[in-house]
């Protein structure tokens, strides 16, 4: 293998695509044909650096600095300056890769602001379509652990329980439970699944790992396949992610390919067969029952539980559904050990969580950094504040599906317990932020329309009291308030909270008790106006 | 494949790799401002490689910098190792590259007939 001088990484993702990532690469390479350092400098494509809205972006290894905007015709400029000369191209934007430059105040502030990466450890450095180079960045280094060291399922069983892992979802469940419980469930036949339907809105944190690592999943796969003794699994991808399908199925081939996965994996005698299931892009189907019937062919409805999928799950087999990030972590702590995990984190929520930062902020983006860490370090520190100068507003935890918070909750703490406690929800991370030109009745009018839109009508809370909401908003909104309004929307949320058969009715009530308690005075002005 | 490939496989990638991890011991760096260039840096910097690759040195990193303002010396070139103080090259041709990798990349002791700075 020869040698390169130099490493240049092209984050591809849906984003970077857009901006023309493909054609900037296409040209790096014959530019650097036409000058003959094909041999010295190597150009590879890597996952998302989590940065949205910056163009296509290029990172030149090993002076570890990044380009922002990076344009076909910057592309001799930045081969006669930096990769010839060794000079930053002064005209671009950059900013080293473990820090990005210092705003008015000195802080460092944005999205490569250093983060502690665990799920996301090999998404920016390594080019997830050579699994040469994910074998050498530590790629499936725990299944190799788990048959070299002779681990018993149990003893894996045992090592999630240990490390604490929750559910990276939204509810939260402990995996390791979760895996008992299905290794556990009778029957010869058992499935594991992994639910990559992302559909919650503003949240993209399972795409950039699909698309950045997918070997870390299928690696994970393995191990709960093999921990709860299930011979096939599926990813349920949503079917817009295009990108990641693409990518997920590269990694099975070539995992195939190297006896990773499929019959007798490295020749130990244990066999795990994967496949990829792309959803229609329904967001109850991201509910793990309607997903599995999904799976089974049938229209995405939710079903009654309990059974739960542990006992009763694809074709009534047991079988364990886990989130994309969930799986993520797997690796690690087996690697690492569950001792090392509960060292992150907070107490009852170990480990890491990966943030999307939407909205009014400065770099809106995905982030990974430890459980706990504070709602305004999150917005003002990984996010760079709040865009333009303005004021913040609101922030939505947790996507559609999430609460509102207003300012003086910016100091809560981001994990499930703490939030619990604030009357919040983790739900998958999505931190959607809001400046002051924001009106909160606008945002759960849009909301309630999402709702409504994707209730799938088999329960009536769920199909009649979404509608019931969306037309009392609508008409607030449109300055028909009434008297007594706000009372029938609290009313309304709690029903559909106690009756709906799944969380899809369950949760219209999150936003609505929340956008009402916090935001009390602008509902109560929306009416006051209406009256007068 | 068996359990033992998978160990091969990865230690043939991992010295590639090395270089994205921001820690490896030495780092060459070649001046290629405009006179470093005039002076022969390009063919430097290809025995630089060269010879790494030869030596199949992996903790090595081979990186281009600018103008020294010393353009009589040219090419000029610089190896810093952690915890030791930047020797820096001048005058260094083809040939001499090949003696700095043999004596001082790998044994350790600077080439000292090219050496003009000393850096703390």
């Amino acid at each position: 293998m020869s040698i390169y001088r130099t490493h240049i990484l092209l984050p591809v993702d849906e984003g970077t695509v857009q901006a023309g990532v493909f054609e900037v690469k296409r040209r790096l390479e014959s530019e650097l044909q036409a000058r003959k350092l094909q041999k010295e400098i190597k150009v590879l494509e890597s996952g998302s650096v989590g940065l949205v809205g910056k163009g296509v972006i290029l990172a030149v290894y090993p002076d570890r600095m990044y380009y922002f905007g990076v344009k076909e015709n910057d592309i001799p400029r930045i081969i006669e300056e930096h990769l010839l000369k060794g000079r930053i191209v002064a005209g671009l934007a950059h900013a080293p890769v473990a820090a990005m430059a210092a705003d008015q105040t000195g802080a460092r502030v944005g999205l490569t602001r250093e983060q502690r990466r665990v799920v996301l450890d090999k998404a920016w450095t390594v080019d997830p379509k050579n699994i040469h180079e994910v074998l050498a960045a530590g790629g499936y280094r725990a299944l190799e652990k788990i048959f070299s060291d002779k681990l018993s399922p149990e003893q894996v069983i045992e090592e999630v329980k240990r490390s604490g892992l929750r559910g990276r979802g939204g509810a939260g469940f402990p995996t390791g439970m979760k895996w008992e419980f299905t290794r556990k469930a009778g029957g010869p036949e058992k499935y594991v699944i992994c639910n990559a339907d992302e559909g919650e809105p503003g949240t993209f944190k399972d795409r950039l790992i699909l698309e950045g690592d997918p070997h870390k999943l299928i690696e994970a796969m393995t191990i709960a396949a093999y921990a709860i003794g299930a011979g096939r699994g599926f990813i349920y991808i949503r079917g817009e992610y295009g990108l990641s399908i693409e990518r997920v199925q590269k990694a099975i081939d070539q995992a195939r390919e190297f006896s990773l996965l499929g019959k007798n994996i490295l020749e130990t005698g244990f066999s795990f067969e994967l496949e990829i299931k792309k959803g229609a892009g329904a967001y109850v189907c991201g509910e793990e029952t309607a997903l599995i019937e999904s799976l089974e062919g049938k229209r995405g409805n939710p079903r009654v539980k309990p059974p739960y999928p542990v006992t009763h799950g694809l074709w009534q087999k047991p079988t364990a559904v886990n989130n994309v990030e969930t799986l993520a972590n797997i690796p690690a702590i087996i690697n690492n050990g569950a001792g090392w995990f509960r060292k992150i984190g907070t107490d009852k929520c170990p480990g890491t969580k990966v943030f999307t930062i939407l909205g009014h902020v400065e770099y809106p983006g995905l982030i990974e950094t430890d459980m706990g860490t504070p709602l305004r370090e999150i917005i003002f520190s990984f996010g760079g504040g709040i865009k333009g100068g303005k004021k913040f507003k609101a922030a939505l935890l947790g996507g559609a599906a999430g609460v509102f918070l207003s300012e003086p909750l910016l100091d809560v703490k981001m994990d499930f317990e703490n939030l619990k406690e604030n009357k919040a929800v983790l739900g998958s991370g999505a931190v959607l932020v809001m400046n002051e030109d924001t009106s909160i009745v606008d945002m759960l009018f849009s909301i309630a329309k999402f709702f409504a839109h994707e209730s799938c009508g088999q329960c009536s809370p769920c199909r009649i009291g979404t509608q019931q909401i969306l037309q009392i908003i609508y008409r607030l909104r449109q300055g028909g308030g009434k008297a007594g309004d706000l009372e029938t929307l609290l009313q309304l949320a709690e029903t559909m909270f106690r009756s709906s058969l799944c969380p899809l009715g369950q949760s219209l009530v999150m936003p609505v008790k929340s956008a009402l308690e916090n935001f009390k005075d602008e509902f109560a002005l929306a009416i006051s106006q209406a009256e007068k | 494949m068996k359990l033992e490939d998978l160990k091969k496989i990865r230690e043939k990638t991992e010295k590639d790799m090395l270089l994205r991890a921001g820690k490896t011991r030495l780092k060459v760096v070649v001046g290629m401002g405009t006179s470093g260039i005039a002076a022969g840096a390009r063919e430097t910097l290809k025995v630089f490689l060269d010879e790494i690759e030869k030596r199949a040195l992996s903790d090595v990193i081979v990186t281009q910098a600018g103008e020294r303002g010393l353009s009589s010396h040219e090419p000029i070139v610089t190896v810093m190792e952690e915890g030791k103080p930047s020797v820096v090259y001048g005058n260094v041709t083809g040939e001499m590259a090949r003696k700095i990798v043999a004596e001082h990349l790998v044994n350790g002791n600077p080439v000292s007939e090219s050496i003009i700075e000393v850096k703390e």
